[in-house]
């Protein structure tokens, strides 16, 4: 039982994470249909970013509060800025043309970024400092969650929690939520189609950075590729939860980080990354629009 | 007037060039590294004028490129949407014309490839030997993508099927086979239909589960279907040797000689080629025949295609068992050239370079996927000089065409047809 909770709560914390990247691209591809392949690179850019940052406060003597606090905001900055400027420069410009330009654009641009950062930085895994304050409190429950675990969980819940009251009852909310209908018709009423793109780039971008600063605390270190696998399971994650659905993004994230978390504790942990694969074809074989996804009605 | 555009036009350049600056402080000018646990920074200052500079540049010539990609593409669509009819004809007569020059241009072309061997040694031919099979590689996945319109993204599964069909044979029979006293070249030949079919199992296989599937959903099925390929293969290490592969595979039968290097990639370059040829004619008779027109409608539209009487089912079965076949040859050879397999060369990745060699090629043009496949796989091999820039250049180039030629390179020609008796008594 011990054993059972503990799988339980890990999956849980990896099942967050991959929510803070599956809603990008949920929020994405509800709006524009696109599968952005190059979010993983954003969410990697998060993290060396992050890196890049918190090595430079602290060497300058910063005290780690700080640190951690303006490492983080910063990676979301240059995450969203990354997430805004790939999309003007390779998806906008596609916006009218068949969608599997987009899809091949995405894949350009992922390869790109991945580049940039191997030329620029290093092709080496490096070590992640871990920021995150330990809890002392939190040690007498050590068999089951450790600290990072714990700041994983609610960090990512808060954040959920923020994420759908934007969308739920602001002004930007509701012209996305438009916009994800009928871009066409948004357009029609009065909504700025460029800049609600732009907006669900930016907040996605976000969202991807805070999820690359918690994962590579969490895995201890970060290499220019560790966007791309990560960014696989995210999709299949967003997939299967019916992807579009933000509600669907999450629940399908949690799937996935318990099945990852139970298949690797219980049967073998040489197929990790195949029980995600698994899980999601067992799935969409059961429900095909995923667990939340709407049954689109197709019509001729 | 000209001097408020200039002005305008600098003001425009200067905040990308400025963003630029903003954009790639942290990865371009901050350099990390991590000693003893500790990151150091090292600032690199004078990167700092070259990203300006080249934002202001660029975004100069992005933004012209654009307006006049604009103009140049709205200005052929409006040509077509205004002499509808008149173009007809005028299409019709210029097939006719075609034919001769057309087939003067094939058989010089044939020529050249027949020749390329002895024109340029062993390690272009090695490298065209490659192309050659993602030549194979794309038809293949044209069949699915460009006919069928059912996006795939674990193409390269099919392609190890192929390839580890031919490693298996070689490694559990060729013992024997060669005890027998045959020559374990022939095992290329038996394996290459074997493998052939093989691969059509598993694209029936895989087809079975995403029968009900649409769009993008069954993308992310193939591409988990790729991704199990190659974990099972990189952890079943007993049966398959794991990640260490398979080696020492032999090379095809050639009347039992042992031959060159260099005359070994001849020959092997002339199996690909006569592959080559073949595919492009059986793709070809595919894409005219009954399934070939079940299939474009069936891109078209999956409902009104049904409800025409095109049994879906049966159409998806056959397309992926006839794209997954191609690969299937295509592995096989790969596995003769290379001698050696292991499951990475079997990856996502690979997947996505045949899908870009498909579209950026032009989706569904015969042509268009060969010269996309030719690029995709020649372009990074003979940049090899700009060494560690290679895959940033490879990324960029990508992005490039597929925002200025969206349809590929050579697009695909909707097939037309006229009624020239009515179109001329009118």
């Amino acid at each position: 039982m011990e054993y059972f909770i503990k799988l339980f709560l890990s999956g849980t914390a990896k099942g967050s994470i991959y929510a803070l990247m599956a809603l990008g691209y949920t929020m994405v591809y509800g709006i524009i249909q696109l599968i952005n392949f190059a979010h993983g690179e954003i969410y990697m850019i998060g993290g060396f970013t992050a890196l890049i940052m918190g090595g430079f406060f602290y060497s300058q003597g910063m005290p780690m509060g700080w640190v951690l606090v303006l490492s983080i905001l910063l990676a979301m900055f240059y995450s969203a800025a990354f997430g805004y400027t790939v999309e003007k420069i390779a998806y906008k410009p596609l916006r009218e043309k068949p969608r599997l330009s987009a899809l091949i654009s995405a894949m350009g641009m992922s390869i790109i970024l991945q580049n940039t950062v191997l030329l620029a930085q290093t092709e080496k895994f490096l070590p992640f400092p871990s920021y995150l304050p330990e809890f002392s409190w939190l040690l007498p429950y050590k068999e089951y969650i450790n600290s990072t675990q714990f700041i994983i969980l609610v960090t990512s819940t808060l954040i959920m929690i923020l994420l759908t009251l934007i969308i739920k009852f602001t002004r930007m909310g509701k012209a996305m939520r438009a916009t994800a209908q009928d871009m066409h018709m948004a357009q029609l009423v009065g909504v700025d189609v460029d800049q609600v793109i732009s907006v669900t780039f930016i907040l996605g971008s976000a969202l991807a950075a805070i999820g690359g600063v918690l994962i590579c605390s969490y895995m201890g270190q970060i290499n220019y590729y560790v966007g791309f696998i990560a960014g696989i399971k995210a999709f299949v994650a967003a997939v299967l939860g019916g992807i579009g659905s933000i509600p669907g993004a999450v629940l399908g994230s949690f799937v996935l980080g318990w099945t990852e978390s139970f298949g690797t504790g219980y049967i073998s942990s040489d197929y990790e990354d195949a029980f995600a694969f698994i899980i999601l074809i067992v799935i969409l074989l059961i429900k095909p629009d995923g667990l939340l996804g709407r049954t689109q009605k197709q019509k001729v | 007037m000209k001097v408020q555009t200039i002005l305008t036009e600098i003001k425009k350049s200067l905040t990308v060039a400025i963003w630029f600056i903003i954009l790639f402080f942290p990865i371009m000018v901050m350099k990390v590294s991590v000693s003893r646990g500790v990151a150091q920074i090292q600032f690199r200052w004078n990167l700092i004028l070259p990203i300006g500079v080249a934002g202001f540049v660029l975004s100069f010539i992005w933004r012209h490129a654009l307006v006049w990609n604009e103009s140049h593409g709205s200005a052929k669509k409006g040509d077509g949407a205004a002499m509808s009819s008149s173009s007809l004809t005028r299409r019709s007569s210029n097939v006719s014309v075609n034919p001769f020059s057309r087939s003067v241009g094939a058989l010089l072309l044939l020529v050249f490839a027949a020749a390329f061997p002895f024109l340029f040694g062993m390690y272009h031919t090695n490298v065209m030997i490659t192309a050659f099979i993602y030549v194979i590689l794309g038809l293949g996945l044209n069949i699915v993508v460009g006919l069928g319109g059912l996006l795939n993204l674990g193409y390269a599964a099919f392609f190890g099927v192929g390839a580890y069909t031919y490693g298996l044979i070689w490694k559990y029979v060729g013992p024997s086979f060669v005890a027998a006293g045959f020559d374990p070249g022939w095992l290329f030949w038996i394996s290459l239909p074997v493998a052939g079919v093989v691969a059509m199992l598993f694209g029936v296989l895989l087809s079975l589960p995403v029968l009900r599937l649409r769009g993008d959903y069954l993308a992310i099925i193939t591409l988990a279907f790729g991704e199990i390929f190659h974990m099972v293969m990189q952890n079943s290490s007993d049966l398959t040797g794991g990640a260490t592969g398979i080696s020492l595979i032999p090379r095809p039968w050639f009347f039992g000689q042992k031959l060159a290097p260099g005359d070994a990639a001849t020959y092997i370059y002339f199996i690909a080629l006569v592959l080559v040829i073949i595919t492009i004619f059986v793709v070809r008779r595919i894409e005219d025949s009954r399934v070939g027109r079940a299939l474009e409608a069936m891109r078209e539209d999956q409902i009104a295609c049904q409800s025409m009487g095109v049994d879906l089912v049966k159409n998806k079965l056959i397309t992926f068992a006839l794209g997954a076949f191609w690969a299937g040859l295509a592995g096989v050879l790969m596995a003769a050239q290379t001698t050696y397999i292991n499951p990475d060369s079997f990856t996502l990745s690979e997947s996505m370079i045949m899908l870009m060699s498909v579209v950026v090629g032009g989706t569904g043009s015969i042509p268009g996927v060969i010269a996309g496949a030719m690029i995709l796989k020649l372009l990074p091999e003979y940049f090899r000089m700009l060494a560690q820039y290679r895959m940033l250049i490879y990324g960029i180039a990508m992005v490039l065409i597929i925002i200025f030629k969206s349809d590929g390179l050579i697009p695909r020609k909707r097939k037309q047809y006229t009624f020239e008796a009515k179109e001329t008594a009118k």
